[in-house]
């Protein structure tokens, strides 16, 4: 972890050949008249293990669908892999992983199943080969959900599913993994794995995006904290994160414009 | 091999263009008769079951495969909603041919109305980012309305009954009906067979799909225009009314007991069979509409399933595998 917590400098410094994955710069939104976020500048370089945190509502979840290209931007550009976000073909090297899988509950799909999406963006119309199928397995193996490759999703608890969701990315051999509040509903036990996993992911060179509600979380594993609501009120290395004030700020900021911006 | 007056009755340009089909229909009819010789089965001597029973089997795959990408994204309702503009598709259909004289097929007419339809449907919950019931609703009684007004005005000259569309019918399909469905179901075949990759992303996660590069609006406007096809296929046994339920009710029983997704297609596509032949021969022999006896057999099936899923789960519980470790350290697979 002591190696990446000055990956901030090291990216604003960015030399020549490290481009940053995600590249937002003074950008507005709103899906409405009312912006959601005003102009907002984040650059995060390869390898770096961020949080965005922010009170319900202060357009942490936009900002991540912005940073992967579901939304276009207002104003200001957003660029992933150097490429416009919106438009860039980069499928293969980013992870998603939500809060909860869209699809149906009651979907029969095996964790296999789910795990070999993943490999979708590289076999396109065509069937998975073997060695398609090795990396599906191994991306199961890594995650400890061998014992569970043919179960049903339906059939796990929380903290197992969203594992199975993090091999499916760790499938596609990405390079950057975004979280949107992954530990929701996940019991406790479960949750301290999952943050486990991250750290080796990270540890791996894996860079990391966790949109996060639980600022214990944050505070514990990331390097760096981009506080959010509206605007960046921090982006800074973790330590400095937790003693500032910008929480109280973005926080207080949140109680008294509760109403505009759910 | 191919019956001359048959052919001499086939007159349109489009019959030019199925040729091929009504020799398949032909060459089905013979094993058809020899089974029926073997058997010593009723039901299988006339011709007009021979091509009901090819259609019923036809609906049994596509219905099911497409239903089950409908039904785990809980867009159930379309296909309801694209039957009853299929039937607006016929009566316009209907119309043209006793004003114009167009002498086209009523299916034809269906499946460019029930597409125009299914893409409306699309574009509309894109606009408004949700499927909702209302637009559905509105889509549903619109097709309706336009079909019943169409054939109350044009009453008069109409020489067919409407009841075949409704109802479905066994003894109504003829050898151009059976041949469009034989043309539907091979591009809804295809079209699934090629796409299967995108269109299971797209159904289990849509969000992680747009991420993977996947264009989610494009694989959704093929879902509906599929759905469209499949339902003017099905139309003609099961009826307009009932035709959405073989989108749905095989599927619900086969994600009661299947164990993947490959297993429920695969169930869901057995159970959508078994209702139609069994169906077609209870219709048949009690002289009842078989589009009807088929949904009835069907939801019969979907509840022994609801029960085999149940008791599965009941003497599965005992088998709890351990979660395995992390092992990050061990892979070279990641990162740059």
């Amino acid at each position: 972890m002591s190696a990446h917590t000055d990956s901030q400098t090291a990216v604003e410094g960015t030399p020549s050949g490290r481009e940053a994955v995600i590249d937002i710069a003074d950008v507005s939104f709103g899906y409405t008249a009312t912006p959601v976020l005003g102009d907002v500048s984040l650059r995060i370089g390869p390898g770096e293990y961020v949080a965005v945190v922010g009170p319900n509502g202060s357009g942490k979840s936009t900002l991540m669908k912005l940073m992967l290209g579901l939304l276009e931007p207002d104003a200001g550009a957003a660029r992933l892999f150097g490429e416009p976000a919106h438009r860039s073909d980069h499928g293969s090297r980013v992870g998603y992983v939500a809060q909860h899988a869209s699809a149906s509950k009651e979907m029969p799909i095996t964790v296999r199943e789910v795990v070999k999406m993943g490999r979708f963006p590289h076999v396109g119309f065509g069937r998975l080969t073997a060695s398609d199928w090795e990396i599906v397995d191994r991306a199961i193996g890594t995650v400890g959900m061998s014992a569970f490759a043919n179960r049903r999703v339906t059939q796990l608890s929380g903290g197992q599913r969203q594992r199975a969701f993090i091999a499916r990315a760790l499938a596609s051999e990405a390079e950057l993994l975004v979280l949107d509040e992954p530990t929701v509903g996940v019991d406790v036990e479960s949750v301290d794995a999952f943050y486990d996993l991250l750290e080796a992911l990270h540890e791996n060179g894996i860079t990391i995006v966790l949109i996060e509600h639980d600022l214990g979380a944050v505070t514990d594993h990331a390097d760096r904290v981009v506080c959010l609501n509206g605007e960046i009120y921090f982006d800074g290395p973790t330590e400095e994160f937790v003693d500032s004030d910008a929480l109280v700020r973005a926080f207080g900021a949140a109680a008294s414009s509760l109403g505009d911006t759910a | 091999m191919i019956d001359p007056v048959l052919l001499a009755l086939q007159t349109g340009p489009i019959d030019v263009v199925l040729a091929p089909l009504y020799w398949l229909l032909e060459f089905w009819s013979l094993l058809m008769s020899a089974f029926a010789d073997v058997t010593g089965l009723q039901m299988f001597e006339y011709r007009f079951m021979h091509r009901a029973i090819l259609v019923g089997l036809c609906i049994g795959i596509m219905a099911p495969l497409i239903g089950t990408f409908l039904v785990h994204r809980q867009l159930a309702l379309i296909g309801d909603a694209l039957a009853h503009t299929a039937f607006a598709g016929v009566a316009i259909g209907l119309f043209l041919n006793s004003v114009i004289d167009l002498g086209v097929s009523p299916y034809l007419t269906a499946v460019v109305v029930a597409m125009i339809a299914a893409l409306l449907i699309e574009l509309i919950s894109e606009a408004t980012d949700a499927y909702n019931d209302v637009s559905m609703a509105i889509v549903l009684s619109t097709g309706f309305a336009l079909g019943t007004t169409l054939i109350s005005i044009n009453a008069g000259g109409l020489t067919v009954s409407v009841d075949q569309y409704l109802f479905g019918n066994l003894s109504t399909v003829t050898s151009q009906a059976a041949a469009i469905l034989l043309v539907l179901f091979a591009i809804i075949i295809s079209v699934v067979a090629l796409t299967r990759n995108q269109l299971l992303y797209v159904t289990f996660d849509e969000t992680a799909a747009e991420v993977s590069g996947i264009s989610v609006a494009w694989y959704n406007r093929i879902m509906v225009m599929l759905t469209a096809l499949v339902v003017v296929g099905a139309m003609q046994i099961m009826g307009v009314i009932l035709v959405a339920a073989m989108l749905v009710v095989p599927v619900a029983g086969a994600s009661q007991v299947a164990r993947s997704f490959n297993e429920a297609l695969l169930v869901s596509v057995v159970l959508a069979e078994l209702s139609v032949i069994l169906g077609i021969a209870v219709a048949y022999y009690a002289g009842a509409t078989a589009g009807g006896v088929i949904v009835l057999v069907a939801v019969g099936i979907y509840t022994v399933s609801v029960i085999g899923g149940k008791l599965q789960t009941a003497l599965g519980e005992e088998s709890r595998p351990e979660m395995g470790s992390i092992k990050v350290d061990e892979t070279e697979q990641f990162g740059d």
